[in-house]
C-alpha cells in the first residue's frame, strides 16, 4: 500500500476540521487536489531524477498532523534571536505553520508591503492570493498536490508595484512539538514590477529528539524589473525530513538570487523550478551542503529558459563525510525561441571519507540556436596536494581538511548579496565544520530558551 | 642536525632513492645538484613525509629524534622546511589565514599562546620586508593567480616566518627571471644565521652564485656519488653531468 493512502484517509475523514481552520482558494481547492493526489504516488528511490532519495519512503511514517491547530507550545516570536545575518531584519515566524510578526516587524515594512497568515490573506486580499495561488505550484508532482490538500496555512508575502524593502525580511521557520508532527507549510510570495526586497528564510528544529516530516511549496512571482534574493537555510536536527518544493516565475528584466544552504539537517529533497518567462532575466541558483553521519541531501533544480536574453548561473556544492549521500540533479532547458540565452551549471562535490555517497546529474536541453550554455560536475577528494602543503607548514591534517573544506564553499558563499550574512555564513560554515556534532544555531535556541526562564 | 643513513625509498613500488647517506650541521650550506630523475626531489619529499613516497630502508635523524616517524606537521614544528619546486594554490584561503594556522599550530606544539592579531600582523609585515613581497599578494588566497617569481618569493617568506632550523630549498631557481632569482637568494641569505642550515636542490649552477654553498653533493640513479667543495658546482656547469655519469656507470 502506499503511503499516500494514510493522507487521503485522513483527508476524507478530517476534511471539514481542515477547511474550518483555513479560508478562501486554500480551502477551495483542496477538491481538485484530492483528485491529483488519488491518481498520483510518491516517487521511489530509483526513479528518474529520484537516484538517491525515496520520497514514499519519507511520507511513510506515521505522524501526527495538527490539524486543529492546538498550541504546541510557547510563541518564539518575543523571545527568539536568530543570530543567523548578524544584522537586524524584519523577522516572522512560522511556528510550525502558524504566523507569527516579530517585534516591530510590521512597523518596520515600507508602506503598501505585506507580509502575513496566508489564511488570512486569503481573505483580506482575497484577489491577491486567488490571482496567484497554485498558479505556478502543478497538482501532478504528488508532494506539491499533498500540501495543496492540507496546506492550512503559511506566510503571504506582496510588495508592490516600485517599492523598495531595505531593510532584509526574514522568516524563521520553527518546528516543535514532542511527538512525530507533519507540518505542510505553504509560501506565497509577489515581488510586483520594479519592487526590489531580500527574504532569509532559517529553518531550526527546536526538538532535536522528535521526528518531524516538513512538507513545503513555496510559490514566487517577481514582476518586470523587479529584484528578489531568497536566502533558504536549513538548519535542522537529524530527525527532521524536508520535502519542499520552490516554484519562481520571472517576468522580463527580473534578477532572482536563490540560494539554498543546508547546514544541518536529517533527510532533506529541495526541488528548485525556475521559469524565465521575459525577455531579459537574470537567475543565480546557487547551493551548499555540509552533510555527515547517515544524513541525506538531495537537491534537484529545473531552470526553463523561455524568453530571450536570460542568463542563468548556477553553481551548488556539497561536501560529504562519514555515510552521508548526495545527490544533485540540474536541468537547464533552453525552449524554442529563447534565442541569446546564456546558462552555466555547475556540480562540485568533495566526498571527504570513504563512505560517502554523491550522485551527480547535470543535463542541458536546448531546443534553440544561437545560446551559450555549459555544465560541469566533479566529485572529488580532499586536494592532497594542498593538504600536504599546509601540514609541511605544521598546521595539523585535521585543521587543513577543515580549511579546505571551508575554502570549497567559497565560491557559493561570494554569491550572497548581503555583505553581513557572507561574513555570518563563513562563520556558520566554520563552526559547521569544526563542530560537526552540534548544531551551528541550535546553540543560539538554548540561550533563547535560557533568557526566557 | 640532520643524519642520513642508508635512505632507501620510491613510490608505487619503485624504488628511487638507492641508499643516500647525508649528514649535515649547522651553519652549513649543502648543495644537491645531479640530472633529472636522479632522485632531488623524492629525497626532499621524503624528508618532509610527504605520503606519496614509502621509505624501505634506512634511517633520518633530526636533532637525534627520528624523523620518519614524525608527521609532516611536527618536521616543521621541529624545524624543518621545504620551499616547494611547485607550490600548490589553495583558492579560498587566505596567506594571512593560512599563516595565522601555521605560526599558531606551532606555538601550540611548544605549549605557547596563540599571537594576538596585532603581534601577528606586525610579524607579517617584518617579514614580507625580507622578499619585498607585495602586502597585496599576502591578502590574496595562498598563491593563486601568482606568477612563478612571485610564488618563490612566497615560500621564501613562508620560511621567514617559521624560522626553520633546517631549509630545503627545491630546485627554487626554475621558472625564475633574474631578478626574481637575485630578490629570493637574498632573502635566504639574509634569514642564514649559525644555527641555521640549507639544503639547495639545483639542477644549475646559477642559483649557487648567490647562494654559496659549502659542500656540493652529486645525486644520481639514487645515490650520492661525489661530495666535494663550491669548485665541483662549478666543474659541473662547465662540464655537465656526462662526465660523472660515465665514472659511475664505468664503475660497475
Amino acid at each position: 500500500m502506499s503511503a499516500i493512502n494514510q493522507y487521503i484517509e485522513l483527508y476524507k475523514s478530517n476534511s471539514e476540521t481542515i477547511n474550518k481552520h483555513s479560508n478562501g482558494i486554500l480551502n477551495d481547492l483542496r477538491a481538485e487536489a484530492l483528485k491529483a493526489v488519488e491518481n498520483g504516488n510518491f516517487p521511489k528511490r530509483g526513479d528518474e531524477d529520484y537516484e538517491v532519495t525515496d520520497i514514499e519512503k519519507m511520507f511513510s511514517p506515521d505522524f501526527g498532523i495538527n490539524i486543529n491547530r492546538v498550541e504546541l507550545g510557547v510563541n518564539p516570536a518575543d523571545a527568539f534571536r536568530c543570530n543567523v545575518p548578524n544584522m537586524s531584519t524584519c523577522m516572522f515566524f512560522l511556528f510550525n505553520d502558524t504566523f507569527h510578526a516579530g517585534k516591530n516587524a510590521i512597523e518596520d515594512l515600507p508602506k503598501g508591503v505585506i507580509i502575513k497568515s496566508l489564511a488570512k490573506a486569503a481573505v483580506e486580499n482575497k484577489e491577491l492570493v486567488e490571482k496567484y495561488y497554485a498558479k505556478s505550484a502543478p497538482l501532478s508532482h504528488a508532494q506539491t498536490a499533498l500540501n495543496t490538500l492540507l496546506a492550512q496555512d503559511g506566510v503571504f508575502v506582496y510588495v508592490p508595484k516600485g517599492v523598495i524593502v531595505e531593510k532584509p525580511l526574514q522568516l524563521v521557520n520553527i518546528l516543535n512539538s514532542h511527538s512525530p508532527l507533519m507540518v505542510n507549510r505553504r509560501v506565497l510570495i509577489i515581488v510586483e514590477d520594479d519592487a526590489q526586497a531580500k527574504l532569509l528564510v532559517c529553518d531550526h528544529t527546536q526538538n532535536q529528539d522528535v521526528d518531524f516530516l516538513n512538507s513545503q511549496v513555496v510559490e514566487i512571482f517577481v514582476g518586470e524589473r523587479a529584484i528578489f534574493d531568497y536566502y533558504d537555510i536549513e538548519d535542522s536536527s537529524e530527525k527532521t525530513t524536508r520535502a519542499s518544493s520552490f516554484y519562481v516565475h520571472q517576468q522580463q528584466g527580473s534578477n532572482v538570487l536563490i540560494d539554498g544552504i543546508t547546514l544541518q539537517n536529517g533527510n532533506t529533497r529541495n526541488n528548485y523550478i525556475v521559469d524565465l518567462d521575459g525577455d531579459h532575466t537574470e537567475l543565480q541558483l546557487l547551493g551548499m551542503a555540509m552533510i555527515n553521519h547517515h544524513r541525506n541531501v538531495d537537491n534537484h533544480t529545473v531552470v526553463n529558459h523561455r524568453s530571450k536574453y536570460g542568463h542563468t548561473n548556477e553553481l551548488f556544492k556539497y561536501v560529504l563525510d562519514d555515510k552521508a549521500t548526495g545527490a544533485f540533479s540540474g536541468l537547464v532547458k533552453v525552449f524554442p525561441g529563447a534565442e541569446k540565452t546564456e546558462a552555466y551549471q555547475s556540480n562540485k562535490n568533495i566526498c571527504a571519507s570513504e563512505d560517502a555517497r554523491m550522485h551527480s546529474k547535470p543535463q542541458l536541453l536546448i531546443d534553440c540556436d544561437d545560446v551559450r550554455c555549459n555544465h560541469g560536475s566533479s566529485i572529488g577528494q580532499i586536494d592532497q596536494n594542498a593538504l600536504f602543503y599546509m601540514r609541511s607548514r605544521g598546521i595539523d591534517e585535521r585543521d587543513a581538511k577543515l580549511m579546505l573544506m571551508q575554502a570549497f564553499m567559497n565560491d557559493v558563499i561570494a554569491g550572497v548579496r548581503m555583505e553581513n550574512l557572507k561574513d555570518r555564513l563563513r562563520q556558520l560554515v566554520e563552526n559547521r565544520f569544526m563542530d560537526a556534532k552540534g548544531s551551528t544555531c541550535s546553540h543560539c535556541m538554548k540561550s533563547c530558551q535560557s533568557n526566557k526562564k | 642536525m640532520l643524519e642520513i643513513k642508508n635512505l632507501h625509498a620510491g613510490i608505487n613500488g619503485k624504488e628511487i632513492l638507492k641508499g643516500i647517506n647525508l649528514t649535515v650541521k649547522p651553519g652549513e650550506v649543502h648543495a644537491i645538484m645531479g640530472p633529472n630523475g636522479s632522485g632531488k626531489s623524492t629525497l626532499s619529499s621524503v624528508l618532509t613525509g610527504n605520503p606519496t613516497f614509502t621509505v624501505t630502508e634506512g634511517e633520518v635523524s633530526f636533532y637525534g629524534k627520528n624523523l620518519l616517524e614524525m608527521s609532516p606537521e611536527n618536521r616543521s614544528h621541529e624545524g624543518l622546511f621545504m620551499s616547494f619546486q611547485y607550490p600548490v594554490e589553495i583558492p579560498g584561503v587566505s596567506m594571512v589565514n593560512f599563516m595565522r594556522a601555521a605560526i599558531n599550530a606551532k606555538l601550540k606544539y611548544f605549549g605557547k599562546e596563540p599571537l594576538s592579531a596585532s603581534e601577528f600582523l606586525k610579524l607579517m609585515r617584518e617579514k614580507r620586508a625580507v622578499v619585498q613581497l607585495d602586502n597585496k599578494l599576502a591578502s590574496r588566497s595562498v598563491n593563486e593567480g601568482f606568477s612563478g617569481g612571485e610564488k618563490k618569493r612566497n615560500e621564501i617568506f613562508q620560511m621567514a616566518m617559521l624560522e626553520p632550523k633546517l631549509s630545503i630549498l627545491d630546485e627554487t631557481d626554475s621558472g625564475l627571471d633574474i631578478d626574481a632569482l637575485r630578490i629570493v637568494a637574498e632573502g635566504v641569505n639574509k634569514l642564514k644565521t649559525d644555527n641555521n642550515a640549507t639544503i639547495v636542490i639545483t639542477h644549475y649552477q646559477r642559483l649557487l652564485d648567490y647562494i654559496k654553498p659549502d659542500i656540493v653533493h652529486v645525486l644520481y640513479k639514487g645515490k650520492i656519488v661525489k661530495t666535494a667543495g663550491p669548485e665541483l658546482a662549478l666543474e659541473l656547469e662547465e662540464r655537465g653531468y656526462d662526465w660523472i655519469k660515465e665514472e659511475v656507470d664505468n664503475a660497475k
